[in-house]
């Protein structure tokens, strides 16, 4: 994640849960193409949004040794669209956590109404994939994404 | 009360469909998670925690699919196939799973068809019994 996408966290429960922000502005270039006269943020976008709040929330749970990718969407429904100016919460709840993964569960709130559900799951990639090798620096969480959490664990 | 094999077979493959986005006529007991239902690795993980809440019982993850440990051994694997040893192994870790097929011709290539949904339902009747 070299990224950030999410505003700030609201809410961060270690281990169990989490709450970000998400400021939704025309200033944003790709909403001025998506589409022209019609501007909505990009379905993938929220997907991403949902997946740094989770990612971030299950990477916290293992103080930052795992390097976490994510691996498989396995819900994703979308009931409304987004638009520039508005706040989105993403709000992320670990399902299961084990040695070799995690799976999230995901809602993205505007207000009270329900605009997405998503659930995905994460590997942590050191366990998995037979042994193969990746870089000894986590990769994935950077100073940046840490701090994101200053004050709130 | 106890479940019976019927509803642990309903369960799993309501599991099964959720977790492979399958049709229920896709799912019959002979079907291979990894052949026949298009299983990628990410998606034994799935299968194994939504075994887990769906029946409230825990699951080492080598311990339902554990072909990764093994075929990963040279003790356990030559020249492609399973050696001696390796099926001594084999048997131990999956007394839920019908391998007598496999033990004719043991080309690691076909172990992924050992891993049926009939052994899924095999190993949760197992491990509900013990608990």
């Amino acid at each position: 994640m070299r990224w950030i996408w999410i505003d700030k966290f609201l809410e961060f429960n270690s281990g169990k849960s989490a709450v970000a922000l998400k400021n939704v502005t025309l200033a944003e270039e790709h909403l001025h193409d998506h589409f022209p006269g019609f501007p909505i943020m990009p379905e993938c976008l929220m997907i991403e949004a949902m997946a740094q709040t989770a990612g971030i929330l299950v990477g916290e749970a293992r103080n930052f040794e795992e390097k976490v990718i994510l691996a498989k969407i396995q819900k994703c429904v979308f009931h409304h669209y987004v638009r520039p100016g508005d706040a989105i919460t993403l709000h992320a709840v670990i399902e299961s956590i084990a040695p070799e993964a995690a799976g999230v569960s995901g809602r993205i709130l505007r207000g009270q109404e329900l605009i997405a559900e998503i659930s995905l799951m994460f590997s942590h990639i050191d366990k998995n994939l037979a042994g193969k090798e990746f870089p000894e620096e986590n990769f994935v969480f950077t100073d940046m994404f840490k701090s994101l959490l200053t004050g709130l664990t | 009360m106890a479940m019976n094999r019927d509803e642990i077979y309903g369960e799993v493959k309501e599991v099964l469909i959720d977790a492979l986005g399958l049709d229920d006529e896709e799912v019959t007991e002979s079907a291979t998670l990894m052949g026949d239902l298009g299983a990628e690795s990410i998606d034994f993980l799935d299968i194994v925690f939504r075994l887990e809440k769906s029946f409230g019982i825990k699951i080492p993850r080598e311990e339902l699919f554990p072909a990764e440990s093994l075929m990963n051994n040279p003790e356990y694997v030559s020249n492609g196939k399973l050696t001696d040893k390796g099926m001594t192994e084999l048997k131990a870790k999956m007394p839920h799973t019908d391998i007598s097929t496999f033990q004719e011709d043991p080309d690691v290539n076909k172990m992924a068809d050992l891993f049926t949904v009939a052994a899924v339902v095999n190993f949760v009747e197992g491990k509900l019994k013990a608990a």
